[in-house]
């Protein structure tokens, strides 16, 4: 959405291509498996020309590498040496981003606060894609009493604010005091994921009834093709785009969210180390030691902002009104 | 129009019920001890114990509990705090203070956010444009309580312009440089709403018919174009009401604001489960009725919602 | 030359895109009388539109461009007008109908507001005083119970209904000169026939000069004085009804003219133009007809045809239209 060419693309003339191409007695193809490859492909090389998703994509690598091998930016270092005598020292040649209140690598703690987040958002954003999803397709399929009977559930979902029910599911969570990082991590997930999927359900559900009514797929059925097979081959691929806009984007919301919910103290506990939890414990010193905060927060910031960039080129390719 | 409001009306029961359902269940039938984490720092006394399995029925099965549950919800009773005090209490000694920076922030969201997205989608692909749309990518994508520190850091701390925590009057002053806080991500999301809306609109068939009558540009725009584009954008800003009403935990913790968010960013950090359970259950009530009132709202500002 | 009530004199019309430069109209000329009704046919694309848009001063510029030419009304050139002017000629001297009656007409207002307006901005009048008129103008246009109507929103109308009102507020000024963009396609067929019948009468009553945009010969046959044919941004032929049916003399109308179902050729198969309207971002040199053209010599690969004077009053822009018109005089005769 940035990108100065895209908003420029999308000033085209409308009236050029009403006249250009809708006379040509050639309707678009109908939205078969020939044209889902076709979407994919003509998106794929939108996407490689779109500087905007280039950046992203490379942050994002990034940020996939500091999950999974954060030695590589850290050069060994341990994020839980810490040097009590060193305590929210300013930053300097030999600690980039300074110590906070135990003394600890500001640095080296960001590089591997990276996991929790990342873990998280990945995670959060596959439960509910995968949830959410799935009901959707449900609802939009099958019509009638079980799309009533769904979408009345998720309006009862959707109708609680993500970080309400976040700071409910995680109050009253029974406290563990398990260090796990993974368990800690799929509390999180839980607390986000129950109230989440509800918006993957909606964009689902509506892009499935669109598809379900195409020419393609009553002709499926008119061939007497089993539902199952309906749903696989025909009405998943061609109604999966927004959904998996949606769930990029989610994919940073859900990043921040954590990070909220770390701040508030409820989400990830210490000793896991994330972006939220040194914001939250950096708080109290933000008059005296504020790089304590910074750094943290601008990683997380580049995070979110990376999927969110990310999802926006993607619907940019994938909407070929917005082109 | 009366109909609709019937419908709009009947539709919201089964989502009051739901919605306290899952609350309910949440809390007290979550697998594990429920009394962890609801009384401060300490294990939760036995008597306290005893007088919360004898109020929320515990014993009983779960259905009955809720039951049960829910005529308190519906007395008014949304249970108490630690300490004893009503909840109920403690939310309206808050309110008005969490009212009017909802309040404030919502007109800076009007303001800017409409102004920006107008803006924007008058110059498309202009200066104006590309800075609307990078400044609000960049707020979009730096969490509330981030866009909180930094502001109380440059405009509290370092250049001292406003104060950098709310005292207990709270007066509008005070209040300014918070509201701008809260309302900045819906801010980003009403001038990315009113952008496209309005670039949309301006491509519209109606829009050239507009001009072919011979109005002015100023009319046409004004009138016709950005009289439609409001649509979604004023329900927008209207729900958002009910969610600054009640999600504002983060800046108001910041700010020291003594607000429901405040209080509810308190009790949270002081482990007071019991005041966080009602706290947030009546802000996803006000949260429901508040999307309620826009929803019958909508369909008053837009004719063709009313005879679907 | 004789002074006509409009005149596009030589009009270029190019769009701008990402992709290249469309040359939506290249040398586009016609005249309009007072009272008399032109037909521009042509398919989409061809131009019949953008001149129409271009004409009313509605083009989006950018990406339209207007790179030549003139468009005269009573005698002052519109495209040399301050737009202050121009604002007072469109809607209340040259008014225009489009074809979309739902989406031209602004859904949150209710009709007679609509309406209203046309009197509010261009004659001062109180919205009161507009609301009165209006209800006059849906009466005028047949639609029952215009009183208690004048309050409903659009898509609370049918579509032959709605575009009754279209019409109702192209003509609540008396323009002298109405355009009417494919009037009639999003309609049902009995439901055409009474806008056309309405739109006649109206121009007949008021004394209006009439473009008609249309692609359907059949829809022109009974309405229109003269016709002009337009094909990739240019006439290629034009002539007074009678004479284009009977004696066309470019091959492109004589396709058209073949491709159209007819009761005595029941059983036949329908004769189809072969090949696609050529792009406008990549136009093929010399004639633009030449890759669908029976007719083609290897002159038309190289040198745009100009108009030629068949008989007066019946242009045609074909290297060969001797041989056109031949082919079907004899066979006639």
């Amino acid at each position: 959405m940035s990108d100065p060419n895209a908003s420029m693309a999308a000033a085209a003339p409308e009236t050029v291509e009403k006249e250009t191409y809708l006379g040509s007695d050639l309707p678009p193809a109908p939205g078969d498996k020939e044209k889902s490859r076709s979407l994919w492909s003509d998106a794929w090389r939108e996407l490689k020309s779109n500087k905007v998703f280039i950046i992203s994509l490379v942050l994002i690598v990034v940020f996939l590498i500091m999950t999974f091998f954060p030695q590589v930016f850290t050069f060994g270092k341990d994020p839980m040496a810490c040097d009590l005598t060193k305590s929210r020292q300013a930053p300097s040649s030999e600690a980039w981003f300074g110590y906070d209140n135990n003394g600890c690598d500001v640095y080296t703690r960001t590089i591997y606060g990276a996991k929790a987040s990342i873990l998280v958002g990945v995670f959060a954003t596959l439960f509910t894609m995968l949830l959410g999803g799935f009901i959707g397709v449900i609802a939009g399929f099958f019509g009638g009493w079980v799309d009533s009977i769904l979408s009345r559930l998720t309006d009862i979902f959707f109708a609680i604010p993500l970080l309400l029910g976040g700071i409910l599911v995680l109050t009253s969570f029974p406290a563990s005091d398990s260090t796990n990082l993974y368990s800690e991590v799929a509390k999180v997930v839980l607390a986000l994921g129950i109230l989440g999927w509800t918006s993957m359900t909606r964009i689902m559900r509506s892009s499935v009834i669109q598809v379900r009514n195409a020419d393609f797929v009553v002709a499926a059925r008119a061939l007497g093709a089993k539902n199952s097979r309906i749903i696989n081959k025909h009405v998943v691929p061609n109604s999966l785009a927004p959904l998996i806009v949606l769930a990029t984007i989610s994919l940073g919301g859900y990043i921040g969210a954590e990070a909220t919910l770390s701040f508030l103290g409820l989400g990830l506990q210490p000793p896991v180390i994330s972006w939220g939890t040194m914001i939250n414990d950096a708080q109290p010193y933000i008059r005296v030691a504020p790089f304590m905060l910074f750094f943290p927060a601008f990683f997380l910031s580049i995070a979110v902002l990376s999927f969110i960039m990310l999802g926006d080129a993607v619907r940019e390719a994938l909407d070929p009104k917005l082109r | 129009m009366g109909r609709y409001t019937i419908r709009r009306l009947l539709q919201m029961i089964p989502v009051l019920i739901g919605t306290t359902f899952i609350i309910y269940a949440m809390v007290w039938a979550l697998p594990g001890d429920p009394f962890s984490g609801k009384c401060g720092q300490r294990p939760c006394p036995p008597a306290y114990v005893a007088e919360m399995t004898a109020k929320f029925n515990l014993n009983d099965p779960l259905p009955v509990q809720y039951f049960k549950y829910l005529v308190n919800l519906l007395q008014g009773n949304f249970g108490e705090s630690f300490s004893g005090r009503p909840v109920w209490d403690e939310i309206m000694q808050a309110f008005p203070v969490t009212f009017r920076l909802a309040l404030i922030a919502i007109i800076f969201e009007i303001v800017i956010g409409i102004s920006a997205g107008i803006l924007a989608a008058l110059n498309r692909g202009g200066f104006w444009d590309n800075l609307v749309l990078i400044s609000t990518l960049i707020v979009i994508s730096i969490p509330v309580f981030v866009i909180g520190f930094l502001a109380q850091f440059t405009f509290g701390i370092k250049l001292g312009w406003f104060p950098p925590t709310v005292g207990p009057n709270a007066t509008v002053y005070e209040l300014l440089l918070p509201a701008l806080v809260l309302a900045s991500l819906s801010l980003a999301y009403v001038a990315r709403l009113m952008r496209g809306n309005l670039t949309e609109n301006l491509r519209a068939d109606y829009v050239r018919t507009a001009t072919s009558k011979g109005l002015s540009r100023q009319r046409v725009i004004g009138r016709h174009a950005v009289r439609n584009s409001l649509i979604p954008v004023v329900t927008f800003i209207g729900a958002d009401f009910g969610a600054l009403l009640g999600g504002a935990i983060v800046t108001e913790g910041i700010f020291n604001i003594r607000g429901i968010g405040g209080l509810l960013y308190l009790s949270i950090r002081t482990r007071e489960g019991a005041t966080v359970v009602g706290v947030v259950t009546v802000l996803v009530l006000v949260f429901l009725l508040v999307n309620l009132i826009v929803d019958i709202l909508y369909g008053a500002i837009d004719p063709r919602i009313r005879y679907e | 030359m004789s002074e006509h009530l409009l005149e596009v004199d030589d009009l270029y019309v190019e769009f701008r895109t990402r992709d290249g430069v469309a040359k939506a109209i290249n040398g586009v000329s016609y005249t309009l009388d007072a009272g008399e009704t032109l037909a521009v046919l042509g398919e989409s694309g061809s131009g019949k539109s953008v001149t129409a848009q271009t004409i009313m001063g509605i083009l989006d510029m950018p990406p339209g461009f207007i790179t030549g030419g003139e468009i005269r009304y009573k005698g002052s050139d519109l495209l040399q007008l301050p737009e202050k002017e121009r604002q007072k000629i469109r809607g209340a001297e040259i008014a225009m109908i489009f074809q979309d009656s739902l989406s031209a007409l602004n859904p949150v207002f209710t009709v007679g507001d609509q309406i209203a307006e046309m009197f509010q901005v261009h004659r001062g009048m109180s919205k009161k005083e507009g609301m009165k008129r209006a209800v006059d103008l849906m009466e005028q246009v047949r639609i029952p119970a215009a009183k208690e109507r004048v309050k409903d929103y659009p898509h609370q109308f049918s579509g032959g209904m709605r575009q009754r009102i279209m019409i109702a507020m192209a003509i609540s000024l008396d323009p002298a000169v109405l355009i009417a963009d494919e009037p009639t396609t999003a309609l049902d067929v009995t439901v055409q026939a009474q806008i056309m019948e309405l739109l006649q009468d109206l121009q007949r009553e008021r004394n209006m000069g009439m473009i008609l945009i249309t692609h359907d010969l059949g829809v022109v046959a009974g309405v229109a004085d003269k016709i002009a044919v337009m094909y990739a941004g240019r006439i290629v032929e034009d002539a007074d009804v009678l004479t284009l049916y009977g004696e066309p003399a470019h091959p492109y109308t004589e396709g058209l003219l073949a491709s159209m179902p007819r009761v005595d050729t029941k059983g036949e198969e329908l004769y189809a133009i072969k090949g696609l309207p050529p792009s406008l971002l990549a136009l093929p040199p010399g004639c633009n007809f030449n890759p669908r053209c029976p007719y083609k010599q290897e002159i038309c690969l190289r040198e745009v045809p100009p108009r030629q004077e068949v008989a007066p009053g019946h242009g045609s822009a074909c290297h060969f239209w001797e041989e056109v018109y031949r082919a079907r005089t004899d066979s006639a005769s």
